[in-house]
C-alpha cells in the first residue's frame, strides 16, 4: 500500500444533528453543577457560621437584690477566664444590654435601680473547649444568676438548614441526571432507527449486539463528555459572575457566598465525567433494547 | 467455462453433515400468506448451485433463511448440522461470520470508502488494518474496482456498487456463499469474471448458492439448479 490508512468509524459523524442534543445535556448539566455549587456555598458559610458560634459563649448576669450589677459582671468574667479552654473575655457595659432590650422596652432611660442583666463574652478554644457544665459549676455558689448561653439552639438550626440545602441540591442533581439520561435514551432510540442499515449490514457480517452497541456507547459518552465540560464551565462562569456581582448577589439568592473558592474547578472534571458515563449508560440500554426488539 | 468442484466435493462429502439442509421449511411475513413451503433440500458441503424462479417465487426469502435474517415459521433449517430455530441469538454471530452475502440491494454503508466497505468482515472479527489492507486492495484490483477504492458506494455506478459488494462477500473466505442476481448490473465480460471468481472460491471449499434469472450465466456453468415457483420447490436439474 502506498499509504497508511486509518479505518474510518462505522457511525458517520453528525456534527450537525448533534448539536441540539449537545445543547439540552450541556443545559441540564449546567443547571445541576449550579446546585452543587449553590449547595457547597451554602455547607462553606453554614460551617462557618457554626464555627463562630461554637467558639463564642455568652454570659447573661443577672444581679440579685444586694449585688451591683457591674460588679457582678466583672467577678463572673474574672472568675470565667481562669478557666480552662476560656480564650478571652469581654464584659460588657450595661449600655449594651440596654441597647438589646430598646426594640421591647423603648427609647426611655432606664431607671438607675431596673435590674437590666449584663453580657460577658467568652472567646472559647473550639479544639479545646471548657468541660460541659463547667461553667454552670463555676458560678453554683455566686451571690447573683448566671445564664450559660453556649448558642447551641442557633448552631443546630444552622446544621439543620444547611442539611436541608444540601439534600435539596442532591435532589435537584439527581433530577436533572435523569433527565439527561431521558435525553440520551430518547436520542440513542433515535439513532439507532436512523442508522438501522449500519446495524443491519454490521448483524449480518457476523457483529454481535456488543459490537454495535460499543459503538453508539462511545458515540454518546463523547457527547456526555462534550455535553459535561460546557454545563460545567458555564456553571463555573456564571458562579464567578455572580461572586463578582458582590454580596447583593448573595443576599437574593439566601447564599452567603456563590464564590467557593479555586477548589471547585474540579467540578468540571468530575461532571464531564459523570455525564460521559450517564450519556453511555443511556445509550448502551436503549439501543442493547431496540436491538433486542428489532433483529433476532 | 470453468466448471465447479461441485461433483468431486459432493462425492468427497458424501455423508458428512451438509452445509445447509431444508425439511418442510415453510415461511410466511406476519400473518401474511406463506411465501415459501414445503421447501426441502441440501447444499452439500463444497457444493456449487444455482437457485433461479420468476419474480415473487420466494428467491431473496429463501436466501434470507440461509443467512440468518430470518426464521422458518415452520419446519427444519440447518446450518453445519445445526437447527437455525433452536438457535441462541449470542450464537448467531459466529454462523453469520461463516457466511457470505451478496445482496441484490448491495448493502452498502454510503459514508464508508469502498476500502472500508469491503474490510467490514474483517474488522469485525477484529483484524486491523495492517492485517487486511493489502489483501483488500489486490481483491479490489481483481474486480476491477483498484481505481475507485476511495471512492463513497453512491457516486459508484450500479456495477461497481455490486463488485464492491462481492469483495465484501469473500473477503473473509466464508464457508458459504451466498449471492442474490450477483451480476445483475455488470457488462457480460464482467459477469464472467465474477463468475470465476466464485468457481474459485468453490474449488477452495466454499459452498456457492447463485440466485439468478440470467440464463446465460446459469448454462455457463455445470451446476445442480434449484428451481422455485410461488413458494415451491419444483424440480432439481443440472444447468447444462
Amino acid at each position: 500500500m502506498n499509504k497508511p490508512r486509518r479505518p474510518a468509524p462505522l457511525l458517520p459523524e453528525e456534527a450537525g444533528r448533534d448539536l441540539p442534543l449537545l445543547a439540552v445535556c450541556a443545559i441540564l448539566i449546567f443547571l445541576a453543577c449550579l446546585s452543587v455549587i449553590g449547595a457547597a456555598g451554602a455547607w462553606q458559610a453554614a460551617s462557618g457560621w457554626s464555627g463562630q458560634l461554637v467558639s463564642e459563649v455568652t454570659l447573661q448576669v443577672l444581679p440579685g437584690e444586694e449585688t451591683n450589677g457591674d460588679e457582678a459582671a466583672r467577678e463572673a468574667g474574672a472568675l470565667a477566664s481562669g478557666l480552662p479552654g476560656v480564650v478571652s473575655v469581654e464584659v460588657r457595659a450595661r449600655s449594651a444590654s440596654e441597647a438589646l432590650l430598646r426594640p421591647w422596652l423603648g427609647n426611655a432611660r432606664l431607671p438607675e435601680d431596673f435590674p437590666v442583666p449584663r453580657l460577658v463574652t467568652l472567646e472559647i478554644d473550639p479544639e479545646n473547649p471548657p468541660a460541659s457544665g463547667a461553667l454552670d459549676a463555676l458560678f453554683a455558689d455566686a451571690p447573683y444568676r448566671v445564664i450559660v448561653d453556649d448558642n447551641r439552639l442557633w448552631a443546630g438550626a444552622i446544621a439543620r438548614a444547611s442539611a436541608t440545602v444540601r439534600y435539596f441540591a442532591i435532589g435537584l442533581v439527581v433530577l436533572m441526571c435523569a433527565a439527561a439520561a431521558a435525553v440520551i435514551v430518547f436520542a440513542a432510540r433515535a439513532a439507532l432507527s436512523m442508522r438501522r442499515d449500519i446495524a443491519y449490514a454490521l448483524h449480518l457480517v457476523g457483529a454481535p449486539d456488543r459490537f454495535i452497541i460499543a459503538l453508539f456507547q462511545e458515540r454518546f459518552f463523547m457527547l456526555g463528555l462534550k455535553s459535561g465540560v460546557a454545563g460545567s464551565l458555564m456553571a463555573l462562569l456564571a458562579t464567578l459572575g455572580l461572586g463578582y456581582a458582590g454580596g447583593s448577589a448573595g443576599a437574593l439568592f439566601f447564599l452567603p457566598s456563590l464564590a467557593p473558592g479555586w477548589g471547585i474547578v474540579v467540578i468540571v472534571p468530575i461532571a464531564a465525567f459523570i455525564s460521559g458515563a450517564i450519556s453511555g449508560l443511556a445509550a448502551r440500554l436503549a439501543v442493547s433494547a431496540g436491538l433486542q426488539a428489532r433483529w433476532s | 467455462m470453468d466448471q465447479p468442484s461441485s461433483d468431486s466435493a459432493l462425492s468427497a462429502e458424501a455423508g458428512a453433515t451438509p452445509a445447509v439442509r431444508f425439511d418442510n421449511v415453510g415461511m410466511r411475513y406476519g400473518r401474511g400468506p406463506e411465501v415459501l413451503s414445503d421447501i426441502s433440500f441440501e447444499l452439500p458441503r463444497g457444493s456449487f448451485q444455482f437457485l433461479t424462479g420468476p419474480s415473487g417465487a420466494g428467491k431473496t426469502s429463501l436466501l434470507r433463511l440461509i443467512y440468518l435474517a430470518e426464521r422458518p415459521s415452520r419446519g427444519l433449517v440447518s446450518l453445519f448440522g445445526e437447527d437455525t430455530s433452536v438457535m441462541e441469538r449470542d450464537a448467531l454471530p459466529a454462523f453469520r461470520r461463516r457466511i457470505g452475502v451478496v445482496f441484490q440491494d448491495f448493502r452498502l454503508l454510503s459514508h464508508l470508502s469502498v476500502f472500508d466497505n469491503v474490510a467490514l468482515p474483517l474488522r469485525v472479527a477484529g483484524q486491523g488494518v495492517r492485517q487486511y489492507g493489502e489483501d483488500i486492495v489486490e481483491l479490489l484490483n481483481w474486480v476491477g474496482l483498484g481505481h475507485r477504492i476511495d471512492a463513497l458506494p453512491p457516486t459508484l455506478s450500479g456495477g461497481e456498487q455490486q463488485r464492491a459488494a462481492i469483495a465484501r462477500a469473500v473477503v473473509s473466505r466464508p464457508e458459504i456463499l451466498i449471492a442474490d442476481e450477483p451480476t445483475g448490473n455488470v457488462d457480460p465480460e464482467m459477469g464472467r469474471r465474477l463468475l470465476r471468481l466464485f468457481v474459485e472460491l468453490n474449488r477452495l471449499g466454499t459452498t456457492v448458492l447463485i440466485a439468478s434469472h440470467d440464463i446465460s450465466l446459469i448454462r455457463s456453468v455445470n451446476a445442480p439448479v434449484l428451481e422455485l415457483a410461488e413458494g415451491r420447490l419444483n424440480r432439481r436439474a443440472r444447468s447444462v
